[in-house]
């Protein structure tokens, strides 16, 4: 079931807020020992449930479209009371004292909680399997992952286990995890959502964002969390928010960098791929070649610059004020040992990561480069914005893989090499299904993945109704 | 490339500790991660193009309001290792012998 089909099943009385929130939770249950989407399932909040209900029965249409729907959050985001471990032993007794700035929003619109969702360590992986509470698995096919970082909310929604999800996206941890499990994902424009009550990981890159059945329900949770919020300076003004930008231009210029397609990506999903490109131009969109020369350096400066945030904002773990505290003789080690048994393996080395190209006599030749690269990416999409209003790749070069098939740390780092570029240059893009393909006997899913011009979230959402549509006829 | 002592090094910077079995192994991928990101060393960039980044601005605001004092003391000392009254409990910093 979709927001838009719940939503309209609770105002027409087929089913009450307590009806909804039962299946989700009982579907949750029964499914979540294979799956392990959810790191906890919530008890019944009879309150919340109430209260919907009644908003339902007295506003009727004018309910918020989010009222009475079961939501799953990632384990990084606060919700006041509830545990929020980020999927690391560092933060497993850690309860949140306080509502994000979206869990608030969300509370306000009367949509409710059923669980937090599954995740790798701190946001970090491609895969859910560096989560300290075990790996999820992909729905669709229990040998392979679900993609990741949010694996846990992409495999709840998938396995129809809660109707929509939040996740958050610093490389790709939304997009990637929707395309491995065939649901839409989207990462918005930096600064469109607000970061606070958001467990930081690279701060000029997280985004929190959807992850859902339709792109319709996606652009419903977007509206629903964006918006100006005086806990996150970085948050963009509501008077830059245009829902008309590419509203009125039905007929959209899609930018393909043949150049970055020509090697690494699977003989199938590039079919699927230029397939649906193709019944795009049927409807009427065009094609045009786009250079994006310094895009194959996007994954080398977003594994320089993501570390050394990294390593930065996890600093603050310490063991002192909250989370694992390890006590040994001398203060430096109540330190040492919180932060060696509290982070898994990527962790530490990520930090490490972080700390080298930090470091005096590396800070030029890495991050200062990085830094540098950034920009000029940024300034090459702002120029092929001027003859494209989106930009397509394949979401991923490949359909979910098996476990343990990246074992090695650089090879799971480059599941990010189309999805990391948006991130650095804080351009919003979505994920949306582009068909299936086999492997082993199994028909997976895979994802076409657009980037448009900063705020033009609604164009993205306009071309992704034409895809799905496509799709279904 | 990256030697087991510096590796130790940056852990030892980072308030990590890393078992001497592991040094190894994590001293071989971080070479491999080091020697992917080091393909930026071959990108050419045009001269001053550090300078090209989107304009940045703090963003103030005026500081009125504030909470009651105490307020979130309760909430926020409940998460607290070890406590005493309000405050948190630490070791002693500086030693006198």
């Amino acid at each position: 079931m979709t927001i838009m089909e719940a939503a309209r099943a609770l105002r027409a009385r087929e089913l009450t807020v307590r009806e909804l929130w039962d299946e989700c939770a009982l579907a949750a249950q029964e499914k979540n020992p294979e799956l392990n989407a959810f790191l906890e399932i919530f008890d019944a909040d009879d309150t919340a449930i109430e209260a919907a209900q009644r908003r339902i029965d007295t506003e009727g249409a004018a309910a918020p479209l989010l009222c009475g729907i079961p939501l799953a959050t990632k384990d990084n985001i606060l919700i006041e009371g509830k545990y929020a471990s980020a999927s690391s032993k560092m933060l497993e007794n850690y309860r949140a004292t306080y509502d994000a700035t979206v869990v608030k929003k969300l509370k306000d619109a009367g949509a409710l909680f059923l669980g937090r969702t599954n995740m790798d360590e701190f946001a970090m992986g491609s895969s859910t399997e560096h989560s300290a509470f075990g790996a999820t698995k992909n729905p669709l096919d229990p040998t392979r992952v679900p993609g990741g970082s949010s694996g846990g909310s992409a495999a709840a929604v998938a396995a129809h286990l809660v109707i929509a999800a939040l996740g958050s996206d610093t490389g790709g941890s939304i997009r990637q995890p929707a395309a491995h499990t065939g649901i839409v994902g989207l990462k918005s424009t930096y600064g469109a959502v607000s970061r606070s009550g958001l467990i930081a990981m690279g701060s000029s890159l997280d985004q929190i964002g959807p992850l859902a059945k339709t792109v319709e329900d996606a652009r419903i949770l977007y509206e629903a969390i964006r918006g100006i919020d005086p806990l996150d300076s970085t948050t963009i003004p509501d008077d830059l928010h245009d829902v008309s930008r590419g509203g009125d231009s039905k007929k959209l210029r899609i930018g393909v960098p043949k150049h970055l397609l020509a090697e690494g990506v699977d003989a199938d999903v590039r079919a699927a791929f230029d397939a649906l490109l193709e019944n795009l131009v049927q409807e009427g969109h065009t094609l045009v070649d786009v250079e994006l020369p310094t895009s194959s350096y996007a994954l080398a400066a977003y594994y320089v610059i993501m570390p050394a945030e990294v390593s930065t904002n996890l600093a603050r773990l310490d063991g002192m004020r909250y989370g694992l505290a390890k006590r040994g003789e001398k203060l430096l080690d109540d330190y040492v040992l919180s932060r060696t048994e509290g982070f898994g393996e990527e962790t530490c080395r990520r930090i490490l990561l972080g700390t080298f190209v930090l470091s005096s006599g590396y800070i030029d030749a890495y991050y200062r480069k990085a830094d540098a690269a950034r920009a000029v990416l940024r300034r090459e999409y702002t120029d092929a914005f001027q003859k494209a209003d989106v930009i397509a790749f394949p979401t991923t070069p490949s359909p979910a893989f098996r476990f343990d098939e990246k074992s090695d740390p650089l090879a799971m780092y480059l599941e990010d090499i189309f999805t990391v570029t948006a991130n650095l240059t804080g351009m919003p893009a979505l994920s949306v299904p582009m068909g299936l393909v086999e492997r082993e006997g199994k028909k997976l899913p895979v994802g076409i993945h657009f980037t448009a011009p900063h705020q033009a979230e609604e164009t993205l959402f306009m071309l992704g109704r034409v895809v799905e549509k496509t799709l279904h006829t | 490339m990256a030697t087991t002592e510096e590796v130790k090094k940056l852990a030892t910077l980072a308030r990590i500790s890393v078992e001497d079995a592991e040094l190894e192994k994590f001293t071989g991928e971080f070479d491999a991660i080091l020697a992917y990101v080091g393909q930026l060393e071959k990108l050419d960039l045009p001269q001053g193009s550090g300078g090209e980044k989107a304009p940045l601005h703090n963003v103030m605001r005026a500081d009125g309001e504030p909470h009651t004092p105490g307020a979130y003391t309760e909430t926020l000392a409940m998460q607290f290792p070890a406590r005493e009254g309000d405050a948190l409990v630490v070791k002693q910093i500086i030693s006198h012998d």
